[in-house]
């Protein structure tokens, strides 16, 4: 096949050029001191659900909220500081919902991501207020699918890592030079409009998603 | 299961207009749909100078990739290959085909589970699986749709956009065990889900398209809003990637700006659901995402389309449909009239350089040249420019070679008329004598005269005046001078 390399690059190069443009300027919003209010209302406007709480008390609240959809077995990232914290404040409660860790590699666990387990809680590594979106960059100790089998996906983050835009977050956080084997960007529940425009949630991935941010301390 | 292949298709888009246009459930389904999402656009660029700001930056990134584009896919493969990602180049579509039959039975892959991909539909790659006994299941639902239906795409982002409630919950009735009649669209939903987990959960390999891929970094960009895309990119431990020559960025800053007209452009979305970026197979150590990955570039006549530099603007497009859902042809004829992959005016002004003029001639004359295509477009393509331009190339004499299929539409009747009609306007006694005859017999003409026929078979044959305005100007005393 590399005849067909070259001779596509052959083709290409035989034509003629047009002119390299610059990049005219473009400014991302900003939105200052009402980061947040724009995050959680972006994120409302397609379904996500934002609650704020604290360091200290986000796992005892999640419990409560966990308890209310009646939600029983629960996937975690052990290895990572919020599975880490979730595992500490759960275990010494008996009433606490099952904790499931993700601690093998998929194809030993597929059955039990696929069909059983009800929330997956993840951490977000920056959250971006234009569009109302978690990113995440899954990695060993919290694999790219506890934010997409479970039907609720509990997502965790800091007040403090909220950009404004896409475009900011790349430039300021070096992007460039760097991916992770996946960079996600959420930005509600798994959706569909394909029958008749008519949104249904859940179609693929989770039909829930919840945020907790939490307050700078 | 699956479309039927296209069979040997031509210039008929005027016989099946009317047939379309004759289906009042196919009209009103295309409506409705079209309707919605023009005013959900239009809502999302209601600040007209933020419009052009992000619309001059996206249409730049895209210029900037045909600027330089044998370099950048250049880059892109070393950086994929850096990142531990196979891959291929496919000038043709067979090529493309054996590309990924052989992969997938290299893995001993028996079934595969599809992301949304039109240049797979471009492919037909599930018919070609088929073949070879391996098979491949859409997991978008629109696409899981059609597939039960064994239709084709009628819209590049939508792909089910013809059928209504009622078509679908008959459709999952008969096909879905177990499952009855029900229009309630959470039930439908719920319905494909339970069918398709356990299929993600079993194939041996995921396909999927590209909407961008970065060539700074090597990562593909995915966007979606069902998250079978991501299921389809990461529970499986084969991906192949299959994307067109031209879907590159060049670096991570373009991406941004085209993350903010794709999805408003398409759906009217700020953003989709899911951003997939995949830069590497999975590594040691991670727990899921797929051992291999590969990207397979596609060709298939893009490298031709580059070759002219006023045509090549057409490997700009981003795929996001609001061309059609804001064309007055597409939005009455539907995508199946256009019978090629890719319907609407990017479809008008792609099939005939991809296919040839001589198979897809008549479509750059769908059109009334209205330029609402040229107004939403989030790339700035000169659509109907490209029209007006592949009309010409339609006609050229000797054929042209800027499109395959150049001067196929050409007539030597047509021609004469044209000689005649220049004559007559380039010197006056012909124009005068012309004048003359036409207002005395050009009412005898008959209406099923060739080349007049094309007008009058839609129309009302004009009826000519009994003298000319010059002589009804001398009779009243006008003089030329
Ligand atoms: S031609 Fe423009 S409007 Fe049409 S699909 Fe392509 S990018 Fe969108």
């Amino acid at each position: 096949m590399s005849d067909a390399r070259a001779n596509i690059l052959a083709r290409l190069r035989a034509a003629p050029r047009s002119p390299l443009p610059d990049r005219p300027d473009w400014t991302p919003p900003a939105f200052g001191e009402s980061r947040l209010e724009r995050f959680r209302a972006m994120l409302g406007s397609v379904h996500g659900e934002v609650v704020e709480t604290t360091l200290a008390a986000w796992p005892g609240l999640l419990r409560t909220l966990l308890a209310e959809r009646g939600v029983r077995r629960v996937l975690y990232g052990p290895a990572a500081d919020v599975g880490a914290q979730l595992g500490r404040a759960w275990t010494a409660d008996g009433d606490a919902p099952t904790l499931v860790p993700y601690d093998r590699p998929i194809e030993a666990l597929k059955a039990e991501l696929v069909h059983s387990v009800e929330a997956g809680v993840t951490s977000v590594r920056w959250g971006i207020a234009e569009t109302g979106s978690l990113v995440l960059w899954p990695d060993a100790a919290e694999p790219r699918l506890m934010s997409l089998l479970p039907p609720l996906h509990v997502a965790v983050m800091a007040a403090s890592v909220l950009y404004d835009s896409l475009a900011q977050l790349v430039a300021e956080q070096g992007w460039a030079g760097g991916m992770p084997t996946n960079a996600l960007l959420i930005s509600g529940p798994s959706k569909t409009a394909d029958i008749e425009q008519t949104l249904a949630y859940g179609v693929h991935g989770p039909k829930d998603l919840l945020v907790l941010v939490l307050a700078d301390q | 299961m699956g479309a039927e292949p296209r069979a040997a298709v031509g210039n008929d888009f005027t016989v099946r207009a009317p047939q379309a246009l004759n289906d009042p459930t196919l009209r009103a389904n295309f409506r409705r749909a079209m309707d919605g999402l023009m005013s959900k656009r239009a809502a999302q660029f209601a600040d007209k100078p933020a419009w052009d700001s992000l619309r001059a930056r996206g249409a730049a990134a895209k210029a900037r990739v045909l600027a330089q584009l044998p370099a950048l896919l250049e880059r892109l493969e070393d950086k994929c290959r850096a990142n531990g990602i196979t891959v291929h180049w496919a000038e043709t579509i067979p090529e493309a085909n054996a590309i990924v039959l052989e992969i997938l039975q290299k893995a001993g892959a028996r079934t595969v589970i599809k992301g949304k991909s039109m240049v797979s539909e471009e492919m037909e790659l599930n018919h070609h699986l088929a073949a070879h006994g391996i098979q491949a299941v859409e997991s978008d639902l629109g696409e899981y749709i059609i597939q039960l239906a064994g239709e084709a795409p009628s819209h590049i982002v939508m792909p089910c956009i013809h059928k209504n409630k009622a078509e679908i919950a008959r459709l999952f009735a008969e096909r879905i065990p177990g499952l009855g009649y029900t229009e309630d669209v959470d039930a439908l939903t719920a319905a494909a889900r339970a069918e398709l987990r356990g299929r993600f959960a079993a194939a041996d390999a995921g396909i999927s398209g590209v909407n961008f891929a970065v060539a700074e970094t090597g990562t593909l960009v995915l966007v979606e809003n069902e998250g079978n895309g991501r299921l389809s990119t990461t529970l499986p431990p084969l991906h192949i990637a299959l994307m067109g020559i031209e879907k590159l960025v060049e670096s991570l800053e373009d991406l941004p700006p085209l993350l903010a007209l794709l999805p408003r452009s398409a759906t009217g979305q700020h953003i989709t659901t899911y951003v997939n970026m995949i830069t590497h197979p999975r590594r040691a150590g991670e727990l899921d995402g797929p051992e291999e990955v590969h990207l397979v570039l596609l060709d298939s006549g893009r490298s031709r389309v580059y070759g002219d530099d006023q045509l090549r603007d057409t490997l700009r497009c981003i795929r996001c449909g609001a061309c059609m859902n804001h064309c007055p042809v597409y939005s009455r004829v539907g995508g199946h009239t256009y019978k090629f992959v890719y319907p609407g005016p990017i479809g008008k002004i792609l099939t005939p350089q991809l296919e040839g003029l001589d198979c897809a001639g008549d479509q750059p004359h769908a059109s009334t040249l209205c330029n609402a295509c040229v107004e939403v477009c989030p790339v700035k393509i000169p659509i109907a420019d490209i029209l007006v331009r592949l009309r010409e190339e339609s006609v050229r004499p000797g054929g042209g070679d800027a499109v395959k299929g150049g001067g196929a539409r050409r007539s030597a009747l047509e021609t004469l008329s044209w000689r005649a009609w220049m004559l007559i306007y380039s010197r006056p006694w012909a124009g005068r004598l012309a004048a003359w005859g036409m207002t005395r017999f050009g009412n005898l003409l008959p209406e099923r005269l060739p080349l007049l026929k094309a007008w009058t078979s839609v129309r009302t044959k004009p009826r000519f005046a009994a003298k000319s305005l010059h002589e009804l100007a001398r009779e009243q005393g006008y003089c030329d001078e």
